[in-house]
């Protein structure tokens, strides 16, 4: 079982949490095409890698952040606050 | 094992006196007329090839739906220039790790048309290939523990009626007759999840899942079709936007036509020809216990508890399950959700509680939001897909092949897979297919 870093709570068990998908989407103007409407609601990178997504310590403290999480390796590299934006790679 | 046998090959060739050719054709008689040569005579199921410059069509994916693509390529429509790219072995993937259960108990027209295609095909399928697939149809058996479910399986089971599926509804002492081990509790001990009724797909249940790989292999590979395995497509060849070929490290492969039929990794190999995919990939397990002899007489699924055995013909009791609920490539799966599935195991059959975990895997599918499969051309020219079929490929893989196949060579998309075209994701019209994964998501 994964253990994920609750920026409140602190490490808690994968089974306290639920995932929200790909974190920030920008939504295109409502006067956007279908096309672009439809990238915006389903089309996804869905990455094998490094994978920017939201979650929510639903069974705890109810907060929503954001991970940088490997969907091949379950590593986590990243928590960070679901306003701020992507860490950049490699800080050295 | 393998040199020994292709040495004594090369040495029954190279006799002139006694030369014949390797039987290829299973039948009780040439069962019987090699048992005197021990055995020895069997040619191999299918040609390990290498890679050539150019194809017609080259199918990306060595599972059930891109062999069953590459055989009606052959087979219904004379395509013999086709080449199957599989970068592990051939039916290792999702083909290789579902629980094996085929059924066509869907709620909408469109949806009971496609997978009840495929269910015929599968009734055929063992004298079409003539290749023993070992479908057995005992039913899948839905439960219900509740009025609601009670209530949503009714109409279930109408709308399957309408669409000319066979099913009957059951009351609870139907379902204690056909599988007396489930926990119905009594008096003293009252179930926690009682069992009011449920429905049952008589015609549905297990196929031996690899001899349905190997199967079409084996028919392809006769009819012409390059089999390569260890052959990873690493990107597209382009030229003016139109895919062309691919790279791989045995070197490029032309085609007019590329099939992408990789499930879990549709959005990687998409991602390689620049075009992204309404797909979202997650790890789906599965579990078998140790063997044991015959104690359940269908597949069984219960719904409300998010898991469905069955038992195979070695006698493994067969648990599968809900999905892992987090983006995932890793082909193993979490714990929490096995230990979900367990619990459901013990309640819903107490005496199986006392069993061994022989394995437990997880295959990685590909998740679209109306649960409903995508069959057909891309935005990017050359580049056809078939995928999105979720946690319920294994039971699509004849009308998976048979439409693409279909597309791939008359241009022209084929009847049966018109509502499940790439666009619908543009026009909203979705087969929003809630029957689809038969247990909750």
């Amino acid at each position: 079982m994964m253990q994920l870093r609750c920026p409140w709570c602190g490490p808690r068990p994968e089974n306290e949490f639920s995932c929200g998908g790909t974190t920030a989407i920008a939504r295109p103007p409502l006067s956007c095409s279908d096309e672009e409407w439809a990238r915006y609601l389903f089309l996804r990178e869905n990455p094998k890698g490094e994978h920017a997504e939201r979650w929510r310590h639903t069974f705890g403290c109810g907060q929503w952040f954001n991970l940088l999480r490997d969907t091949a390796s379950h590593d986590i590299s990243a928590v960070y606050g679901i306003t701020e934006p992507r860490p950049r790679e490699n800080p050295a | 094992m393998a040199a020994s046998r292709s040495r004594w090959i090369r040495s029954r060739h190279g006799s002139d006196v006694d030369a014949s050719p390797l039987r290829t054709r299973y039948s009780a008689w040439n069962l019987l007329a090699a048992s005197r040569q021990g055995h020895r005579d069997w040619a191999p199921a299918w040609r390990d090839a290498e890679p050539k410059a150019r194809y017609d069509v080259v199918i990306v994916g060595g599972g059930g739906h891109g062999l069953a693509t590459a055989y009606y390529l052959a087979r219904n429509h004379g395509v013999h220039s086709v080449c199957v790219l599989e970068a592990g072995w051939i039916g290792g993937g999702n083909t290789g790790r579902n629980t094996t259960i085929v059924r066509s108990n869907y709620l909408y027209p469109q949806s009971a048309r496609l997978y009840d295609f495929s269910l015929r095909q599968y009734e055929q399928l063992a004298a079409a290939l003539n290749f023993n697939i070992m479908f057995s149809q005992r039913g899948v058996l839905t439960l219900a523990h509740s009025r609601h479910d009670l209530d949503a399986q009714s109409r279930w089971a109408n709308a399957m009626l309408c669409n000319g599926i066979d099913v009957d509804l059951l009351d609870a002492r139907q379902v204690r007759d056909i599988e007396p081990r489930l926990n119905f509790g009594d008096a003293s001990r009252p179930a926690r999840f009682p069992i009011l009724g449920g429905f049952i797909q008589r015609r549905a249940g297990p196929v031996r899942h690899d001899a349905v790989a190997w199967g079409y292999a084996r028919a392809a590979s006769a009819l012409g079709v390059d089999l390569v395995q260890n052959c990873a497509v690493t990107g597209f060849v382009k030229q003016g936007g139109r895919v062309v070929g691919v790279t791989t490290p045995r070197g490029e492969v032309r085609a007019d036509k590329v099939a992408l039929a990789v499930a879990g990794h549709s959005s990687v190999l998409a991602g390689l020809a620049g075009l992204q995919l309404p797909v979202t990939s997650y790890a789906l397990q599965a579990m078998v216990t140790e063997p044991v002899k015959p104690v359940l007489n269908t597949v069984t699924l219960s719904p409300s508890l998010g898991a469905y055995w069955s038992q195979s013909d070695k006698g493994e009791v067969v648990i599968g399950g809900a999905l892992d609920h987090f983006p995932s490539y890793a082909q193993r799966g979490s714990f929490d959700v096995m230990q979900h599935v367990i619990a459901a195991t013990c309640e819903m059959f107490p005496s199986l509680g006392r069993l061994r975990l022989l394995r437990q895997w997880a295959g990685i599918v590909d998740v679209v939001v109306d649960s409903s499969p995508i069959i057909g051309a891309t935005p990017v020219a050359g580049l056809y897909v078939n995928c999105g079929w979720g946690t319920g490929g294994f039971k699509a893989i004849p009308v998976g092949g048979w439409t693409l196949a279909h597309q791939l060579a008359t241009g022209q998309v084929h009847e049966l897979a018109e509502p499940f075209q790439l666009d619908r994701f543009r026009t909203g019209r979705f087969v929003d297919e809630a029957a689809a994964a038969g247990i909750a998501h």
